[in-house]
């Protein structure tokens, strides 16, 4: 049957299972949207700004476990998404994104509103497309779609020039790829995983680092059941939170940079370490030298490239977590651990790195305990960068599978607001909070317009410090309170919320948190919270950049300083 | 990456030929900062599939490790091969434009390509140009003879390899069927 190219897409994508799009129109995509009225089963929600359009498509792949799907125009169109697609690739989010391109004789003549856009997103996707010829269309959505959800997720951009979606030609949808050079290996190899299980075996103090892949290989059966199994703790990394029930007997947080002192102390005392859809970051890891001295690694990933990348693997095994732990499981025998537990349970005593400071102000620490109590741990959380987003990993209790969103690779300030909005849409009868910073709310508050326009029912708890805090933080600790660039002028965020059409409430005192969440909680529809918190409040435990635990500051040190500028890296 | 140890180890890769591959590949070994001393890229036997040979100089193999997967996860390449602990027959081609401006420089030029058994390709009034085929230490001596007589230009192909003997390279046959065995 005849269809033009911009039908050929809107198609493609219902045979994909595509059910929303979130966009921004233009000229060289103005043939698609002008189709998609004829297709009223993709709703086209229109963000202000596209770079809001790939974050909301991240935050709506990551709850929903479906591919996200953004459209935005030639040129400034297209460019506005390179963050949301490096966001996404860096964690592995499933994502595919159609942009349009002038028409066919224009290319390369530097026309209106023409970029390079392969070119432009060639490092920042797994893989991109220019459609030269309609014919190849439907074929080339069929891959984008295999390509963003199969394997390691990422983000595939396809770029339509304006004429190629208007031609018609003869559509039919393939049933198959043809892809030879592209073939994820799923299970894992059966002597590597004899080899893990004998490792297990032998293993007197084995912790397991849980990250983004258990999750997005919906792993957390096989998970539980390996650590209840073999009794042994788990941590789980910023993008793994979630993946292990947080009130766990064997859950023990969160490692890393800002993780909890006793997960990283386990981690130091380890002798075999299980990872697991996790690469090994350097905001977990420090000083690579001094990472888990005395333990063997098995590293389980699907992402061949990510073994033996950062840290030395005792037995690599490449494949689905999923299927790599049930394979696993067989193999390994029930144990117990007595010793190993009890120490760890020491440990957390010792280190209450989840104990919130003592105070009458508004700490955020506090506020962030007050939604999780007031939601239950139910909701979805999705976060910003910055202090708020580790206080969120830190303080909120997750036990919900894929409830906690937010951007640890790319750490894109600004991808709460967008996230949620992309959350709750994929997710309408679940709860959902962006926990904002007030520097980060403000590179994507425009999105209050679409949050209002479509009755996305978000709660915006913005942490508002007046500083860029985490960078502040630095300033205090590495630059001797050289508070450069980091202090924020701030507008009257009730007044924005109100200027929108959005109930918009202030938090100033301890005593008005608790009652406020309620009363935003009780309201049907968007509510944007001014929490105005102590504003020089410190994220701790800090494991300082490039350090190792042995180096990890615990709590507020009075007066510290702790090396020159010029030692601290990024 | 520095010291002594520094090998040059020899990937050989089977990529889809598509518009922007030589980018991808290109732009990858830049972003992740490897370094690659030689690439050579041409038709291979299969139709729709170039075959490219990489010369990466690296002091770990836990780099050139990493070369071969990073190259993997590209996904037009199809098939990649670490040669450096194979037994392989690895060429080179230069062509190299050397000043003749004396007969007597001539016949000594003449010479030096007979014992290379190199070619003169083109004879002009002041000049010869020289076609050598060979290892890459064959390629430098001869450069090192003729730079007595001056040399106007050289252009070099860099390294072509294969493994010797038994292994036969992948078929697309091969290629397909593994395409539609892929699961989710």
């Amino acid at each position: 049957m005849k269809r033009t190219g911009a039908q050929i897409v809107c198609e493609s994508l219902i045979k994909e299972g595509v059910d929303v799009v979130f966009g921004l129109v233009g000229g060289a995509i103005l043939p698609l949207y002008q189709t998609l009225p004829e297709y009223p089963q993709l709703k086209h929600i229109m963000v202000r700004h596209e770079q809001c359009a790939a974050h909301a498509a991240d935050g709506y792949a990551r709850v929903t476990g479906k591919v996200g799907v953004c459209f935005a125009t030639s040129g400034p169109g297209a460019t506005n998404l390179v963050t949301g697609l490096a966001t996404a690739l860096m964690d592995s989010v499933a994502m595919v994104a159609i942009t349009g391109q002038v028409p066919r004789a224009a290319i390369g003549k530097d026309a209106f509103q023409e970029t390079d856009v392969t070119g432009v997103t060639l490092p920042v996707t797994k893989h991109n497309y220019l459609v030269m010829d309609p014919k190849d269309l439907a074929a080339t959505i069929k891959e984008a779609f295999h390509l963003a959800r199969t394997g390691r997720p990422g983000p595939v951009l396809v770029d339509i020039p304006k004429d190629v979606q208007q031609e018609e030609v003869d559509y039919r949808y393939p049933d198959s790829v043809d892809l030879p050079g592209y073939k994820p290996h799923l299970t894992g190899h059966p002597t590597q995983i004899k080899r893990a299980a004998k490792l297990i075996a032998e293993a007197e103090r084995p912790i397991i680092l849980a990250g983004h892949g258990v999750i997005i290989s919906k792993a957390y059966a096989e998970l539980k059941e390996l650590a209840e199994k073999a009794q042994i703790p788990v941590i789980t990394t910023l993008l793994g939170i979630s993946g292990f029930p947080e009130n766990h007997v064997l859950s023990v947080g969160m490692p890393g940079m800002h993780g909890m002192a006793y997960a990283n102390i386990a981690i130091d005392r380890s002798d075999l370490l299980i990872a697991i859809g996790m690469r090994f970051d350097d905001r977990v890891v420090g000083r690579v030298s001094d990472f888990a001295p005395r333990a063997k690694i098995i590293h389980i990933d699907i992402d061949p490239a990510e073994i033996g990348k950062n840290v030395k693997t005792t037995v690599p095994l490449v494949g689905d977590a999923k299927r790599v732990l049930a394979a696993l499981n067989r193999q390994v025998e029930h144990q117990e651990r007595g010793e190993w537990i009890k120490q760890i349970d020491v440990l957390k005593r010792e280190h209450p790195s989840h104990e919130i400071p003592i105070s009458d102000k508004v700490l955020p620490q506090y506020v962030v305990n007050q939604i999780w109590e007031a939601t239950g741990g139910n909701a979805i959380i999705v976060t910003g960068v910055g202090q708020h987003q580790m206080w969120a990993a830190q303080h909120y209790y997750y036990t919900k599978p894929a409830s906690f969103v937010t951007s640890g690779g790319l750490g894109t300030m600004g991808f709460e607001v967008p996230a949620a909005m992309g959350a709750k849409v994929g997710k309408p009868r679940d709860e959902v909070w962006a926990i904002c910073g007030d520097g980060g709310f403000q590179m994507t508050l425009q999105e209050l317009a679409t949050i209002v326009e479509n009755k996305i029912d978000v709660k915006l708890a913005i942490f508002n410090n007046s500083f860029h805090g985490m960078v502040r933080q630095w300033q205090e600790i590495f630059y001797k309170k050289s508070y450069v660039a980091t202090k924020l002028f701030n507008p009257d965020f009730v007044k924005l919320a109100d200027a929108y059409g959005m109930t918009g409430l202030r938090v100033t005192n301890k005593e008005e948190v608790r009652p406020i969440i309620d009363q935003a909680r009780a309201v049907k529809g968007p509510v944007l919270i001014d929490f105005v918190v102590e504003s020089e409040e410190n994220v701790y435990p800090m494991i300082p950049a490039g350090t190792s635990v042995n180096e990890m500051l615990e709590a507020p040190l009075p007066g510290l300083h702790l090396v020159d500028s010029k030692d601290s890296s990024t | 990456m520095s010291g002594n140890n520094v090998h040059s180890h020899t990937i050989t890769a089977l990529v889809q030929d598509r518009p922007g591959v030589l980018t991808r590949i290109a732009s990858m070994f830049r972003r992740r900062g490897f370094n690659i001393a030689s690439l050579a890229v041409g038709k291979s036997e299969q139709a729709q599939l170039s075959r490219m040979t990489f010369v990466v100089d690296s002091d770990s193999d836990d780099i050139v490790e990493q070369v071969t997967k990073q190259l993997h996860k590209i996904i037009e390449v199809v098939k990649v091969s670490d040669l450096s602990k194979e037994d392989i027959v690895a060429r080179e081609l230069a062509l190299v434009k050397v000043r003749a401006q004396t007969a007597s420089a001539r016949s000594e030029i003449i010479q030096v390509v007979e014992l290379f058994r190199a070619k003169i390709v083109d004879v002009a009034a002041d000049s010869v140009a020289i076609e050598v085929t060979g290892d890459e230490d064959k390629i430098e001596s001869i450069l090192t003879l003729l730079r007595g007589f001056g040399i106007v230009e050289v252009m070099r192909t860099g390294r072509v390899a294969m493994v010797r003997g038994k292994k036969a390279p992948l078929k697309t046959g091969e290629a397909k069927s593994r395409a539609s065995t892929r699961g989710g």
